[in-house]
């Protein structure tokens, strides 16, 4: 059982395969470079070291978003592409859940950030202590602002870590809302481990027909979202 | 290479509104070709939006593809490459179906083939009847005006093109001036057979002997000369208006293609692109080129708007000349014609 999992849905370009027992090849660059130009390369590439043929692969696992509209559609596109001409089930997986398994083991919730612009964020929120080998989910992905969301954390009792980017700049005003609640993870928990994709896959996944896969951006397109206003309006 | 087998190519295009794929045998027989338009979805928004289209796209990506094989009773194993629509267009659009392709070619090892949109416009001609070179092309579109010299197969020299707005994108505004449903050019070009062109409005000739076109400064007149009638409390007949655009857009577009190809003694003229679809267009050039020797070809109105039909074609050259891609090919918005 071979999975190729995928990530390209914030400047993180992750790679990872692995067969039931090991991770037989992980690669994760963070360098903000054109996700379109290098992702299938990099593909080709540790497979071929991993002495992988495409045929050989049983599965593949990619994250849908929320994060960057363009960098989640190369990778879902690419995944489910590959998925349909292997014809072998694709796994879609939630950025923020992948995310929040860098908290894996922490005794409270864990909140994965990835920014969303105009001080909002995507996140959700993540039971982190689990015997599953992966975090369960306690709130839905979404969008939000960070003050707003704060707020939600602020009624729950448990501790919680933030893990994702950018949690380093967001500290202050985290603490100044929840204080001592608010723990972050270090350097390591701001990127995705693309390893983590395959078991949120194995654990928590589902497999689906590459066709009904599409990428999640948890908003409306812009366009789409100044036309709903205008209909409501008119019907008022 | 074998002469005799068939050369089956997958062909995706995805530049901007149209999520499409084909089967094309050995650069000129349609197996299959499957067009899905997001026209009704960008209509609410009177024109393409960028991120709504790439949205499209990356849900009906592997769909389309599907049927195009499906169609084409094609199996992975039949097909000899894969190919797509590199540039140029909608980045975000062109991105769906430069990584579908390139992760598609990968799957079943099969070679990559990154077609530029505009050769494949022009070679939607070769899927109609063969071709005699010199060849000169006249491609028209909502994002192209362009006269480009064939000299011989797969070499595109460009003549001239526009300096500002691409003769389709002209015909949308002035629609929406005019009041007309979204697309404009075509109910534009339905009014301006019911007018005359009896408003004056100006011919961009530009220099002398350049083959460069510009439609902004008649886009404007056209604005002003409404504007200016209002003013005065009279009511210009909107048909008269569109046959008169019509008209200043149609003696520019013949006049030039004829001159060039006179100068370039070419033997064949194809005119290409979805304002190839105009009817004013086909018919004055029909009637330029009736007496001459040199032929003319304009493809029927399904592959003149876009499709993968004409990728397929154009990549059947780029196959039989060897010119294929890495998998580090990349959508590229404004990709040159010739490289
Ligand atoms: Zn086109």
């Amino acid at each position: 059982m071979k999975m190729l999992a995928i990530d390209t849905s914030t400047h993180v370009l992750g790679i990872a395969l692995a067969d039931e027992q090991k991770i037989l090849g992980e690669y994760t660059t963070n360098i903000k470079k054109n996700h379109s130009v290098r992702l299938m390369p990099a593909v080709e590439s540790l497979m071929k070291e991993s002495g992988v043929v495409p045929e050989e692969l049983d599965a593949i696992a990619v994250t849908t978003g929320p994060g960057s509209y363009t960098g989640v559609r190369i990778g879902v596109t690419t995944a489910k592409s590959m998925a349909w001409a292997l014809n072998i089930p694709l796994y879609p997986v939630s950025t923020l859940q992948v995310f929040a398994q860098n908290g894996l083991g922490f005794p409270g919730l864990v909140s994965p950030l990835i920014d969303a612009r105009r001080n909002q964020v995507y996140t959700a929120a993540f039971s982190g202590s689990t015997e599953q080998n992966a975090v369960t989910r306690q709130m839905k992905d979404q969008i939000i602002l960070l003050p707003e969301w704060l707020k939600v954390l602020e009624q729950t009792q448990e501790k919680i870590l933030f893990v994702g980017e950018d949690t380093g700049s967001r500290q202050e005003q985290i603490r100044e809302r929840l204080g001592s609640r608010a723990v972050f993870a270090d350097w390591m928990g701001q990127t995705i481990r693309p390893a983590e994709i395959i078991r949120v896959a194995r654990t928590a996944g589902e497999a689906r027909d590459a066709h009904t896969v599409v990428p999640e951006y948890a908003q409306l397109a812009e366009a789409e979202k100044n036309w709903q206003k205008a209909q409501s309006g008119r019907s008022e | 290479m074998n002469e005799h087998e068939p050369i089956d190519i997958l062909a995706v295009e995805t530049s901007c509104d149209e999520t499409a794929a084909a089967v094309i045998r050995n650069g000129t027989g349609i197996r299959s070709n499957v067009v899905l338009s997001q026209m009704k979805s960008h209509k609410r928004f009177g024109g393409v939006v960028p991120e709504v289209a790439s949205r499209h796209h990356a849900e009906s990506i592997t769909q389309v593809m599907e049927q195009a094989l499906e169609e084409a009773g094609s199996s992975f194993s039949d097909l000899s490459a894969v190919a797509v629509t590199e540039g140029p267009g909608l980045v975000g659009a062109l991105l769906v179906g430069v990584n579908a392709a390139k992760a598609t070619a990968y799957a079943k090892g099969l070679p990559l083939i990154g077609v530029h949109h505009i050769a494949g416009h022009i070679q939607a001609t070769r899927l109609e009847a063969e071709w005699e070179y010199p060849a000169l092309a006249l491609v028209v579109s909502g994002g192209h005006t362009e006269l480009v010299l064939i000299k011989e197969e797969g070499e595109y020299e460009l003549l001239g093109q526009t300096r500002d707005d691409a003769v389709g994108e002209a015909y949308d505004k002035v629609a929406r001036t005019l009041g007309l449903p979204y697309p404009g050019g075509p109910e534009l070009d339905k009014l301006a057979k019911t007018g005359a062109p009896t408003v004056p409005l100006p011919v961009a000739w530009l220099e002398d002997g350049s083959y460069d076109f510009s439609f902004s400064g008649l886009k404007s007149a056209v604005m002003n000369t409404l504007h200016n009638a209002r003013q005065r409390g009279e009511e210009l007949a909107p048909e008269d208006v569109a046959a008169s655009f019509q008209q200043s857009v149609i003696t520019v577009l013949t006049e030039k293609a004829a001159r060039a190809a006179e100068a370039c003694g070419v033997k064949q003229v194809m005119v290409v692109g979805g304002v190839a679809a105009n009817s004013g267009l086909r018919a004055a050039m029909e009637e330029k080129f009736k007496d001459s020797s040199i032929k003319l070809q304009i493809p029927p109105l399904h592959l003149c708007t876009d499709n993968a039909a004409m990728i397929g074609a154009a990549a059947y050259i780029n196959w039989k000349k060897g010119k294929f891609s890495g998998m580090d090919l990349n959508g590229v918005p404004g990709l040159p014609l010739h490289r």
